[in-house]
């Protein structure tokens, strides 16, 4: 699923052109492969007063990671991220300075750059208004910050819940996760973290080594790439998908050296299988990922229950009884991490899409109600939430609509399936444990449905 | 080579003791790809092609990419003389570790079944911890032979140095020369394809079209009812488009059936009873199966599906009429049985190649036959009678169609997983093949 466009604002003579034509330039993203510096240059710490002693912790820890690491902004020097440490940010008044200082570095940062804010949120404020507006107008101010960022650069936001530390594991996993090329893809969200749970791994290159990982719909597009990835971050890898789609299905599971279940997951019993299969295999589960999904677009008036009713199954029916049935079944090892996949057409609605509307929203419904019983389990259920993702879902929308959606996120360009798949992967790790009932959103920032 | 005649059939008697042996083999796992007709969907696709599907499919199934498996056996009927290494070339195609030993073997339609059976035996002798045995089939991509006259002449014109002795050897070519020879099934000392032979031995036994039909309606049924109840998920991977046997004909029935035209034994004074519905058509199509210690298996998390526990070859004498070309199994069963003190109603599942609906019924009919026993199997009366509802259960060649080396590798899957499902009993398998040959074989569950 190739981006001409994108491809050729890049590169070669037609990206001169473009730039005298003053056409709209997307950037190439930059995306995580091991090995490689976890950031474009150096990071810069900047906070507001009262945030001081958490902006010297982050800078401690960033310091820990063999990062370049500045806590005042030199004149012309280019940076590869500034960490905005917000989280005791008691007025708005408080605001203008550390925003002033950031502004004022934004054009020396690094193509592939990025803002990361710490902040704390505007519901734990109680009944203190004016902190509560200073910690909502952090999160205003991140909105419009990552819509003015270029050259592939991003800014997001973890919004730590009162009383947890911003040394815990996943206030710094998931700084980790925003610094690096893992997030490539997300640009404007702000995500939660709940608890001090969770728990930095022994090698961040290898986060899930000795998890076993069930991801359904891993046949193809992002579901391959789900795969994929966790593989490489050193899953054990069970791919599941529909007997008919087995034979791409064999070859992905050989790829990451996983193994392969045909399994239909609107069967009755593909709970009770993939528990099976798992504790036969591998003796537990780690990882439930449910990306299987389907579409049957059409307007609720032209609706027809064929259209409807498989789309609910599979999306939504399908993830809330295999999940049961798995918790049931106790398949699940120590710390449980289920992934849920809804849509950015779940959050803002999309014509021509109630029946998928519904599924994608009601899975969000669905990590936030078992969020509690997940925590009792030791563990995390959370979901991503893609944007225009380049996959042949998406290939089949007519090319003018395609192009116009493509171009309008803050990223100016649709995302790639490893993108979703490294936010599944990093919400799957150790290091997210803290991370809990979310739904992160890996669209660009796109416009709709902000 | 001079046809020397047998001497008489005379009945010996069976060995007294099973075979010593000093561990289990079992079958761990088992996949093919779906069967197709003859110049359908995978029509110009490659033995190795196909072979590596089925190795492929197995592999993922296992969770068997990049690891050493002790051995690759399997085979095809109709190879390609540049295929005298396939099943190496397919381990070599494969996800499996390259350092994994390959080899082939051809026993016409019960190659699978020996594949099996000598893998199994390497493990049980302790040669082999774990092997994969194979078979594969193309009667689409089968070899086409050039005529005798042709290929002489130019084997003499690649061997010739001179402008002269090479214009000898092509003035030797005749335009007649030039059709080439079509593959055929045809037995070489009778001339007679396996259907005419299959049509004497029918027509001896007067099993009757009624019979054969109603044989074949429940083939087709009971297979696509596997189908629909998921029992094929973890046996059958997709391959080129194809997601079932593209012969399976879920709404057949005796009506339609009954339409069909006789096309064996036509010339015969008994009436014509065989046709395309109740023979199996030339298919494509390949298959393998995990086998491998109880140590192994658990290694690798893999429950045991079903052991392997003996198995009997036979052939018959049908070049002089004797016997009917494809009724050896009718022979290997009882020795088999008689070795390992069974009879017939010891076994829960039983699974017959239909090469024919009347392969079948001839075989059951035989079993039942005061006659045949005695004089032929030499035994005090009738061997017994097979159950028909444990019989081919899930359907068998008929529906799915008859790669010829890929079917003893469905049948033992399928066998064996109704063993795994069971918790218990034992598994019969018989498969009729070319040149008179025969293979038993007794599968039970794993404990």
């Amino acid at each position: 699923m190739s981006d001409r466009y994108l491809e050729l604002v890049n590169r070669g003579p037609t990206a001169a052109l473009a730039t005298r034509l003053g056409l709209p330039r997307p950037a190439l993203l930059r995306r995580y492969s091991p090995g490689a510096p976890l950031v474009p240059g150096p990071v810069l710490v900047v906070h507001d007063d009262a945030s001081k002693g958490d902006a010297d912790a982050v800078a401690d820890a960033l310091v820990g990671w063999d990062l370049d690491v500045r806590r005042h902004a030199a004149e012309d020097e280019r940076v590869g991220a500034v960490v905005l440490v917000l989280t005791e940010v008691a007025s708005p008044a408080d605001l203008g300075g550390p925003a002033l200082a950031v502004g004022g570095v934004l054009r020396g940062l690094a193509r592939g750059g990025r803002v990361v804010v710490l902040s704390r949120p505007a519901s734990g404020a109680g009944g203190d208004a004016v902190r509560a507006a200073a910690r909502r107008g952090v999160e205003g101010m991140l909105r419009s910050l990552a819509k003015e960022l270029r050259g592939g650069a991003t800014a997001n936001a973890l919004v730590v819940r009162d009383g947890v530390a911003v040394t815990s594991a996943s206030v710094l996993g998931g700084l980790r996760f925003f610094l690096s090329g893992r997030s490539a893809y997300v640009d404007g969200q702000p995500l939660e973290v709940v608890s001090h749970g969770g728990e930095a791994p022994t090698d961040w290159d290898r986060p899930l080594v000795g998890r076993v990982a069930v991801v359904t719909g891993a046949a193809r597009g992002i579901g391959a790439a789900i795969a994929r990835t966790l593989a490489r971050d050193g899953a054990t890898v069970v791919a599941v998908d529909v007997p008919t789609a087995g034979d791409a299905l064999a070859r992905v599971a050989n790829e990451v050296r996983g193994t392969a279940l045909q399994l239909d997951v609107t069967a009755d019993d593909a709970g009770a299988r993939i528990a099976q299969h798992v504790a036969a295999r591998h003796g537990r589960l780690d990882v439930m990922v449910h990306n299987a999904g389907i579409t049957r677009d059409k307007l609720l008036a032209n609706m027809t229950p064929d259209r409807w009713d498989p789309v609910l199954a599979v999306n939504v029916l399908a993830p809330l009884r295999i999940t049961e049935a798995l918790l049931e079944a106790d398949a699940f090892g120590p710390a449980p991490r289920v992934v849920g996949v809804a849509s950015t057409s779940g959050i803002a609605g999309n014509r021509g899409q109630t029946n998928y509307g519904a599924s994608k929203a009601g899975v969000i419904g669905m990590v936030q109600a078992w969020a509690d019983r997940l925590a009792e389990a030791g563990g995390t259920i959370n979901a991503v939430a893609p944007g225009f993702i380049e996959t042949d879902m998406t290939a089949k929308i007519p090319p003018l609509t395609r192009q116009v959606a493509r171009r309008l996120s803050s990223l100016q360009q649709g995302g790639q399936p490893v993108d979703v798949a490294e936010a599944i992967a990093f919400l799957a790790s150790p290091q997210a444990g803290g991370i809990n009932g979310q739904v992160l959103r890996v669209c660009g920032q796109n416009m709709v449905g902000a | 080579m001079a046809d020397t005649p047998d001497r008489p059939a005379r009945a010996r008697a069976p060995r007294s003791a099973p075979p010593v042996t000093t561990r289990q083999a079992y079958v761990l796992a088992g996949n093919r790809i779906p069967f197709a007709r003859a110049g359908g969907h995978y029509n110009h696709v490659s033995n190795r092609d196909m072979l590596v599907a089925a190795i492929d499919g197995l592999v993922a199934r296992a969770g068997l990419a990049g690891e050493r498996v002790g051995a690759v056996a399997a085979g095809a009927v109709l190879k390609h003389s540049k295929d005298f290494n396939l099943t190496r070339e397919a381990v070599l195609g494969s996800a499996l570790a390259h350092d994994t030993p390959a080899y082939d073997v051809q026993m016409a339609c019960a190659t699978g079944v020996e594949t099996i059976v000598g893998l199994a035996d390497k493990i049980r002798l302790g040669r082999l911890d774990s092997a994969i045995a194979g078979g594969v089939d193309s009667a689409s991509d089968a070899p086409v032979v050039v005529s005798e006259p042709l290929r002489r002449a130019l084997l003499d014109l690649t061997r010739a140095r001179t402008p002269q002795a090479k214009l000898a050897a092509l003035a030797r070519i005749r335009p007649r020369h030039l059709a080439p020879v079509a593959p055929t099934t045809g037995e070489p000392r009778t001339g007679l394809s396996m259907g005419e032979h299959q049509a004497l031995t029918t027509a001896a036994w007067g099993i009757t079209r009624e019979a054969q039909d109603e044989l074949a309606m429940a083939s087709h049924h009971n297979l696509a009812a596997a189908y629909e109840a998921g029992f094929f998920d973890d046996l059958v991977t997709p391959f080129r488009g194809l997601v079932r046997d593209a012969n399976l004909r879920p709404d057949t029935s005796m009506e339609k059936l009954a339409k069909l035209p006789p096309v064996f034994g036509t010339r015969l004074d008994t009436p014509a009873t065989m046709t395309a519905g109740n023979s199996t058509p030339l298919s494509d199509g390949a298959s393998a199966v995990l086998l491998g210690t109880r140590e192994w298996a658990d290694e690798h998390g893999l429950p045991p599906l079903a052991a392997v526990v003996d198995a009997e070859m036979a052939a018959v004498d049908f070049v002089h009429g004797r016997e009917g070309l494809l009724m050896a199994p009718a022979y290997a069963v009882p020795r088999l049985l008689a070795r390992n003190g069974l009879t017939l109603e010891d076994f829960d599942v039983v699974e017959i190649h239909e090469a024919f609906a009347s392969t079948v019924l001839t075989t059951l009919a035989a079993w039942e036959d005061d006659d045949f026993c005695r004089e032929r199997l030499g035994l005090p009366g009738p061997f017994g009678k097979v159950d028909r509802a444990r019989l081919n259960v899930h359907g068998s060649s008929l529906a799915a169609g008859h790669p010829f080396a890929a079917t003893g590798g469905r049948i033992v899957a399928t066998a064996a997983k109704l063993l795994a499902q069971r918790g218990s009993g034992r598994a019969l398998v018989s498969v009729c093949a070319a040149g008179g040959l025969g293979y038993a074989m007794i599968l039970e569950a794993a404990a």
